[in-house]
């Protein structure tokens, strides 16, 4: 690991300050940056640690029925808490489904939505990476590529996002809050994400020295709560990265479904919304035709970028699953094997 | 430059002065305090041989910078006996065979310990195996402990019984 400076700034500002020095970046639980300090993929020069900072680590419900959840919130914390899982359940689903419990013990809420790709070739110095390396090439390409990306790739980058919680979270329109330089603003979550097109470097609409300081759900996403799952395919049950996930939300009125929410995970370099599905689905019966022409409609413009066709079929499959799934409703509660196609209680559906 | 932290190590306050801030809480432990019952497995997040308990939560170890933690609790796996007296999750591991090398255990040990406070999984052993898949075993205990950890907890469940009778 290279040497680096630490600060422990006491507020905010001081922390933008800090961290919109060159070859700055934040530290908040570090269960990603460390491991990417370690193997030398990420050289800092100046940690600012963030952990300490007062205020950011609250889950808070607003007037206006919004939720508003602090950047140090951990991923445990959020998804054991019991109101939240009650009204968010895919949410509280796909934290679950991630990780392990030592790592979500830490993780945070900022820093999850900020994890960097799990492409083997990122990891590898050794490999020519574009996203490590601006120029340098894409050896994923020509690689091992079967759990690559199938939407919105780019000759220059075929890696994938690996977060779970952001999957849910998109197709419930969160709202990112942001401290930097020029003061507080906020983005939708959907554009917090860029696909890499030329500049895989550049993951992010993020500036020098932002600061992400809450996640922020709409008083709308709540009302998703009766029919929503989030589903996750991956080479082993638990503690794996997703091939494919799913995070499907209804809103069904009177038989119908009134409004749908569908997000992939796994498929592209951002949590993919896939709004054309959702049009697909609305004001249709919650039917297996109706929820085939969705995901039909979600992979139409998926691609395989290497060895990985089978994602586009397994992801119309995952989100037939899912939406199944969420139309039977929100389980009582979460299953042993969160988001799982193969858990041996409720959500096993073996095709 | 130095950075001075202060930490709670099984009960007794500790001072440190780093002279680098890469030292993580794994290194520490082991370094400087000679307590290397915390087993450093990949040292990368992946294996959970590292685990401890911060502040009553487990985590890896491995991926904590110490200088982070300034003013943490800190429980290894040195400081879970009493006297000679096993903690009931060191008992129930000898018990049911729940290792075979040892590498992993103190790991599992601490991690089961960790769950066991999170009242997740309760007696269920699908949520079990589902709580405690941040620990490998290479020697594939998997079953003896899976069954050390129901052993243990039925003996939570009993205690608390006994209370509330």
């Amino acid at each position: 690991m290279k040497q680096f400076d630490y600060v422990r700034p006491a507020t905010v500002a001081e922390a933008v300050a800090a961290a919109a020095q060159p070859g700055a970046v934040y530290l908040a639980a570090g269960t990603n940056l460390l491991d990417l300090m370690k193997g030398n993929i990420s050289r800092p020069d100046l940690l600012v640690d963030v952990t300490h900072l007062d205020g950011l680590d609250g889950i808070e419900r607003l007037a206006d029925g919004s939720l508003r959840i602090g950047a140090l919130v951990s991923n445990a914390d959020l998804a054991h808490d019991a109101e939240f899982a009650k009204a968010y359940p895919a949410v509280a689903e796909a934290l679950l489904s991630g990780a392990s419990a030592q790592l979500r013990n830490a993780a945070t809420v900022g820093g999850n939505l900020l994890q960097r790709t799990r492409c083997a070739y990122f990891y590898d110095t050794a490999s020519r990476c574009n996203k490590r390396e601006p120029g340098s090439g894409c050896d994923a390409r020509d690689g091992e590529n079967r759990t690559h990306a199938v939407l919105g790739w780019s000759e220059s980058c075929i890696a994938t996002h690996p977060s779970d919680f952001c999957v849910p979270l998109v197709a419930l329109d969160a709202i990112v809050e942001i401290e930097g330089k020029n003061g507080r603003r906020e983005i939708a979550l959907d554009e917090l994400h860029r696909l890499p097109g030329n500049t895989p470097e550049r993951e992010s609409a993020l500036e020098p020295g932002d600061l992400i300081v809450a996640v922020r759900l709409p008083p709308a996403a709540r009302g998703f709560a009766p029919h929503a799952r989030y589903l996750k395919v991956r080479e082993r049950t638990s503690y794996a990265f997703a091939i494919v996930s799913a995070a499907a939300a209804l809103r069904v009125e009177n038989g119908k479904i009134a409004e749908a929410r569908l997000a992939l995970g796994g498929v592209a370099a951002k949590p993919w919304r896939a709004r054309a599905a959702e049009e697909v689905l609305s004001g249709s019966a919650p039917t297996a035709d109706a929820f085939q022409e969705a995901a039909s409609c979600a992979l139409a413009d998926a691609k395989p970028s290497g060895d990985n066709s089978y994602k586009i079929e397994l992801a119309r499959r995952i989100v037939v699953r899912a939406l199944t799934l969420a139309a039977a409703g929100t389980p009582a509660r979460i299953p042993a094997l969160p988001a799982s196609p193969f858990a041996s209680t409720s959500g096993a559906m073996h095709a | 430059m130095n950075h001075s932290i202060s930490l709670t190590v099984n009960g007794a306050r500790r001072d440190f002065v780093l002279d680098d801030p890469r030292v993580t809480l794994l290194d520490l432990l082991r370094e400087r305090l000679h307590l290397t019952g915390t087993k450093k497995g990949c040292d990368r997040g992946q294996c959970g041989a590292c685990t401890i308990l911060v502040d009553g939560k487990r985590i890896n170890s491995c991926l904590a910078l110490a200088v982070s933690h300034d003013g943490a609790d800190i429980l290894t796996i040195e400081g879970i006996a009493r006297g000679d007296q096993l903690h009931p999750v060191q008992a129930a591991f000898i018990a049911h065979d729940g290792f075979q090398c040892g590498f992993c255990t103190p790991g599992q040990i601490m991690s089961a310990i960790g769950m066991m406070q999170e009242a997740k999984a309760g007696n269920d052993p699908e949520r079990i195996r589902e709580c405690m898949s941040g620990n490998l075993c290479r020697c594939g205990a998997y079953a003896g402990i899976v069954d050390a950890v129901l052993e243990a907890q039925a003996g939570v469940d009993g205690s608390n019984q006994r209370r509330s009778a």
